[in-house]
């Protein structure tokens, strides 16, 4: 910068430089500057000498209106620029000279360059030197030629290394020669002579097909394309302005198709398929990327699936049909029970009344009204008695309801109150009482106490003792036992093992099956220990029947399961049947019949066959044979109790409704 | 007890397998020795997956995952502990180290400026040869020609490449050679089974030595390239394809005598030279040119004897009875016949149509086929011959019609090889509406729906006439109502019983009084269904727990099946009737 000041701080000095060493080193020094326009400002400044400040960046004066200062101090002033484009259109239209009007940066006037300017500029653009008079082309003087002079512009003598050979390209072409011997350079590599292509299969050999060819899953070839992916579809598979709104808004992953059926006039309207690469591209993913496995494609017919059962048809009889209802109670039915010759029909409701009913005729004989909710009802199995037992609250009452034979209800009526005290009153936890008055009128024999509330009621098969539930957590008096005819009763249990749900006597051998939640221990009453304890492998235990036969009991849970144990072969259920879809509130057997009942909440009846063969080696076989419908589900709540005929295959069942069903 | 505590995880299944990352860990270990300069990490996974892709190694889903995962259920890719070793023991690996060194080298010359180097080195640019892997992965050769759908797709769309950027210019020329050497084998061997039009490309199937062969070719546009598609897996994937069906070419053409790399017939290739020998500069390049015109026939190293092929004697395998023998010939025939379909004709395709396409149908099928001389190199008549008979134009209107050929629209040729029958031209006249286009490989089973158009074309093959319209709209009507009878049947009884018990619950509280009952016309048939339905119904109640699955799972298929079936047809229906609808208020308009 110091040099180029000094040497423009003449400009006049310039046209005076006349060798060409000098020339080519203003031109340098041009090509240094900024730009050719300084040079040019510089030389056209011989005429105007207002620039006071110097070869400073122009910038720094942008925004004010003067540049520098004359010898008075005083600012010298810009020229005044107020034109506009417009101006600057016209100006370029109009003015012949514009094309060699330039401006000065220095001091911002407007410069006519003169026609040996201009000549000049030409020239240093084409490459020329500066001045028109200078030879290019002068001939040139040899210094140093072949010719040994006499007198030398040197006489300085020769370097060694000037005639001995480089030790450096000794060195390189050592290295190259030791390279090419060691055959790391090739001076060319030999060309291939084997085609490109040719009988790659010429020789094929059985033996090169190795164990992973054999264990190689080929992948899949693409999905060929249906008629949606056609240019121009059957118009049933384009899709309606719902369907797209949908394809749309689905996550690319999840659409059945990947693209949008369209349809098009002709096939010169057919665009490019933008995606199409990306299929490719995702194709070769999945060849290199994707797991592969062989998986065996279930080619099932379904219909061999479906067991193959003996029909219906064949084991008959059993209850197809609804052929009578017992009308009458005001509120569900809890629990019904049949008495042993098949006549008569007991139900207890939540409407305070026992009603009783004949069977064939559905007409109700009596009403008998007690103090609560009716829980449980049972007839006893004793045909020679004629007594009903009823439990409602904390009570169990047993009726005799005067139905039927006389001479078998006066003998009942005598069988009671032939009874005598004891001599020694044991403690007992359950009050017997006798019923007096208006009670006895209806009916009312004995009256039980019970500490608790009372959920169900069986008889012994002999007609003398009567088990009692009464669920309670946290008491080992939940069950009891009362012997009628010495109006004794005792509890069997000293341990509370959880939540009972339901009792029942075997029906031949002195056994006690008790259900707890979830379990059904199985008592010897004689040794008064355990002798089983069945799993029943569902939630929550609702009631348990046992086979006539004393070895298989059914078990019905409010998870909707059914659990026929056999309890020959195993502690855990046989089957496990999920015939309903709600829960099951009630199991029966039937006395003679292979058949079993359950019913459920979801208010169906399923009667199934369930042959139980004397051949131990001989599995049960169990067969749904009907489904029957009855009953209108109340309060989420369907069937409540089933129960058998003693000698016909007719089941009866009471529902939520109020109702009781006869299904013959 | 005694000996070592067994730990887990350490034996068994688990030892057969390797995840992927473990997978990049052994290349480490392999690769680390010559690890200098570039990122180590992506040289291993760069060079891990050129060695699966060329190898054909593919990750397995263990059969118990969770024993292979080491008791974690993370998602996690797994390879064959063999596979792998079977990919460090390909000599390849050493030739793709050589390569990496040379790149390294040269670009160290390149910063010394060392142009010679430069120049040595480039001429000795290490090279490899995929040979030996095609053979090893395709032992014979009809396991090459079975694997080789995805080849030709990828090599039909490389060949559509533009050639700048995207990969090398010798790559797209390479598979355009080979494309045209595949098309024209297929028209020497006439293999050519189906074409299919689709909104994404033009859909081939060909059947090579009983394979059959699928591929798709992109309409002819330019490409735009997606920035998130990895060009480094297509290219490799495309070296590899471009060696197979280089090998799997040379080998069809020596099947049918063809001299390869292919060279025109003799007679074509004078004719074509004298025509438009100027237009072309480069000898090479015009050649390739005339050969993917695909216009002449190929030259052969032995020459064609003209007799048919002779007649063949027909053993009957065991087990096989006379019919299926019988079908078979059947069946042969027809596609000799198929072969010869467009034999005879003499078609000239307009500028606007897809060229290529149409030429290599056409001639697959016996057809003669030219065009417009300043279309493209290799026409052979012009559009004034008066013996042309189809002209196939893809425009509402053409100015100048000769009489004696017909105009139609490119759809027609597509549909006649699908059909394999000539189809009446009248449907595929300019301006006219076209009859859909199906799909050729779309075989209805029992309980599909097909398209109305599918059963004309059906009773076409049978060769009866086009009935009316009605009829057929009829009788899928019926078909229809059968469908829904089950349906109805069910809510009919639910109505039955409900108005019984309606009517029961009426009698009771209004009069005790019996009314005579109307005697029940009782419906044998409908009883013994019933009965039946509800035997299975039982029968299904006591499935097991699997089974039952299974099942609901298979008839929850089938469901959905018929009524997607069932949808499709009640759409067809509901357009053609306001098509109907919309065809009355014109007539009425009309009057």
């Amino acid at each position: 910068s110091q040099t180029k000041k000094s040497l423009f701080s003449d400009p006049r000095s310039v046209w005076f430089i006349s060798s060409p060493s000098c020339v080519m080193f203003l031109w340098h020094t041009v090509k240094w500057a900024d730009s050719l326009l300084i040079f040019i400002t510089f030389s056209v400044r011989s005429q105007d000498i207002r620039n006071t400040v110097g070869n400073i960046p122009m910038e720094w004066y942008k925004d004010y209106p003067h540049i520098g200062y004359d010898l008075e101090g005083k600012k010298i002033f810009k020229p005044i620029r107020n034109k506009d484009e417009l101006d600057e259109f016209l100006d370029k239209m109009e003015n012949p000279d514009y094309w060699r009007t330039v401006q000065d940066k220095m001091t911002g006037a407007d410069i006519r360059l003169s026609d040996e300017q201009v000549d000049l500029v030409h020239r240093l653009q084409q490459g020329k030197f500066g001045d028109v008079n200078f030879n290019e082309y002068e001939p040139a003087i040899d210094f140093f030629s072949n010719e040994v002079m006499i007198h030398p512009v040197t006489n300085r003598p020769q370097d060694k290394r000037s005639f001995i050979p480089s030790l450096i390209e000794k060195e390189k072409v050592g290295k190259l020669v030791h390279a090419i011997k060691m055959g790391w350079i090739k001076p060319h590599r030999p060309k291939e002579t084997t085609p490109q292509y040719y009988d790659l299969w010429a020789k094929e050999d059985p033996n090169s097909i190795l164990g992973r060819h054999k264990m190689h899953i080929p992948a899949p070839k693409m999905k060929l394309p249906g008629h949606e992916e056609s240019y121009n579809p059957p118009p049933e598979y384009l899709m309606s302005e719902e369907e797209r709104l949908a394809w749309e808004q689905q996550d690319p992953e999840y659409r059945k198709l990947s693209f949008l059926p369209q349809k098009f006039a002709c096939l010169r309207a057919v665009p490019a398929y933008s995606r199409f690469i990306h299929e490719r591209f995702e194709r070769c993913l999945d060849l290199y990327l994707c797991p592969r496995q062989r998986k065996m494609r279930v080619n099932v017919n379904p219909e061999d699936l479906i067991p193959k059962l003996p029909k219906p048809k064949d084991l008959q009889p059993f209850p197809t049909t609804q052929s009578l209802v017992y009308r009458g109670h005001s509120s569900l039915v809890r629990s019904i029970s049949i008495s042993p010759s098949g006549q008569w029909l007991v139900s207890g409701s939540d409407d305070c009344t026992v009603r009783f009913w004949e069977v064939s005729t559905a007409r109700c004989l009596k009403t008998v009204e007690v103090g609560g909710a009716v829980k449980g009802v049972a007839w006893n199995p004793n045909p020679s008695i004629c007594l009903v037992a009823v439990s409602y609250d904390d009570t169990v009452v047993l009726l005799n309801p005067g139905l039927g034979d006389r001479l078998v209800c006066t003998a009942t009526d005598q069988l009671i109150s032939s009874y005598e005290e004891p001599e020694e009153v044991k403690d007992q936890p359950v009050q017997w009482a006798v019923a007096e008055g208006e009670g006895h009128e209806q009916g009312h024999r004995l009256i039980l106490k019970h500490p608790k509330a009372v959920r169900q009621v069986t008889w012994h098969g002999k007609g003398d003792y009567l088990a009692c539930v009464m669920p309670d957590n946290g008491n080992s008096l939940q069950v009891v036992i009362h012997q009628v005819s010495k109006r004794r009763t005792q509890n069997p249990f000293r341990k509370n093992k959880g939540l009972v749900q339901c009792v029942s006597f075997h029906p031949i051998r002195p056994y006690f099956f008790v259900a707890t939640q979830r379990y059904v221990r199985v008592y010897n009453l004689i040794k008064q220990e355990l002798t089983k304890k069945l799993m029943a492998n569902c939630k929550w235990i609702s009631s348990m029947a046992i086979h006539p036969g004393g070895d298989n009991v059914i078990c019905g849970s409010y998870d909707c399961r059914l659990a026929w144990f056999d309890l020959d072969l195993s502690t855990k259920p046989y089957k496990v049947l999920r015939h309903h879809k709600k829960a099951l509130r009630s199991v029966a057997y039937h006395r003679h019949y292979p058949l079993f009942a359950s019913g459920s909440d979801d208010g169906n009846v399923i009667v199934c066959h369930g042959m139980v063969y004397n051949d131990l080696l001989q599995n049960p076989l169990i067969v749904p044979v009907k489904v029957l419908k009855g009953h209108t589900i109340t309060h989420d709540l369907g069937v409540l109790d089933v129960t058998f005929h003693p000698t016909q295959p007719w089941v009866f069942s009471s529902g939520a409704d109020g109702t009781v069903c006869l299904f013959t | 007890m005694g000996g070592l505590q067994k730990k887990k995880y350490e034996s068994g299944s688990v030892t057969n397998y390797v995840s992927r990352n473990k997978q990049n860990k052994a290349f480490h270990l392999f690769e680390i020795t010559d690890v200098y300069t570039v990122s180590i990490c992506e040289l291993i996974h760069a060079s891990h997956r050129r060695l699966c892709i060329l190898k054909g190694i593919y990750p397995h889903e263990p059969k118990h995952k969770k024993k292979v995962n080491k008791g974690s259920t993370a998602p996690r890719t797994f390879y064959l502990l063999k596979d792998i070793r079977f990919l460090l023991h390909e000599p390849i690996v050493g030739k793709f180290r050589e390569y990496k060194i040379f790149v390294r080298k040269l670009r160290k010359a390149y910063g010394k400026a060392e142009w010679s180097g430069v120049q040595r080195m480039k001429e000795n640019k290490p090279a490899y040869k995929l040979d030996h892997i095609i053979k090893e992965r395709y032992p014979t050769f009809i396991d090459a020609v079975r694997d080789v759908d995805d080849a030709l797709s990828m090599s039909f769309l490389f060949s559509t490449f533009a050639r700048t950027g995207k990969c090398h210019v010798q790559t797209i020329q390479l598979c355009r050679r080979l494309s045209v050497e595949w098309m024209n084998y297929i028209i020497a061997s006439r293999s050519l089974r189906k074409v299919f039009l689709s909104i994404k490309g033009i859909y081939y199937q060909a059947e090579v030595l009983g394979q059959t062969i699928t591929w798709i070719i992109p309409y002819q546009f330019a490409h735009d390239h997606p920035t998130d598609v990895d060009y480094r897996v297509m290219a490799t994937f495309t070296e590899l394809y471009t060696t197979l069906l280089g090998f799997v070419n040379f080998r069809l053409y020596q099947t049918l005598n063809l001299v390869y790399p292919p060279k025109l017939d003799g007679q074509g290739e004078f004719s074509l030279k004298s025509e438009c020998e100027e237009d072309y500069a480069l000898e090479s390049e015009s050649y390739s040119e005339k050969l993917s015109a695909l216009s002449a026939s190929l030259a052969r190293t032995v020459p064609l004897v003209e007799d048919e092929e002779a007649e063949l004697d027909l053993f009957p395998a065991e087990g096989e009875d006379l019919e299926k023998m019988e079908a078979r010939e059947k069946i042969e025939l027809e596609q000799n016949e198929q072969k010869k379909l467009f034999e005879g004709l003499k078609l000239f395709l307009n500028r606007e149509v897809p060229r290529e396409s149409l030429a290599f149908v056409i001639r697959c099928f016996g057809g003669q086929v030219s065009w417009d001389k300043s279309l493209c190199i290799g026409s052979t008549y012009d559009e004034t011959d008066e013996t042309i008979t189809h002209h196939i134009v893809d425009r509402p209107t053409i100015d100048k019609q000769y009489i004696n050929r017909y105009y139609i629209q490119p759809q027609w040729v597509y549909d006649c090889v699908n059909g394999k029958i000539l189809l009446p031209v009248e449907e595929y006249f300019l301006g006219v509406t076209l009859p859909p286009h199906l799909s050729p490989f779309v075989e209805e089973s029992e309980g599909d729906y097909v398209p109305p158009e599918k059963l004309k074309l059906q009773a076409l093959q049978r060769g009866e006439k086009p009935q009316a319209e009605d009829d057929e709209e009829e009788e899928e009507e019926e078909e229809e109502d059968d469908d829904d009878e089950d349906d109805q049947s069910e809510d009919e009884d639910e109505a039955n019983l409900a108005e019984m018990e309606e009517k029961r619950a009426q009698g009771k509280s209004l009069s005790v009084k019996v009314t005579p009952g109307k005697v029940k016309p009782e419906n044998r048939m409908r009883a013994e269904q019933e009965e039946k339905a509800e035997e299975k119904r039982l029968a299904i109640m006591m499935m097991k727990k699997k089974e039952k699955y299974l099942y609901d799972k298979i008839m929850f298929g089938k469901k959905r099946h018929v009524r997607e079936a069932n949808k499709l047809a009640a759409k067809r229906k509901a357009h053609d009737d306001s098509n109907k609808a919309d065809k009355k208020k014109k007539k009425k308009k009309k009057c």
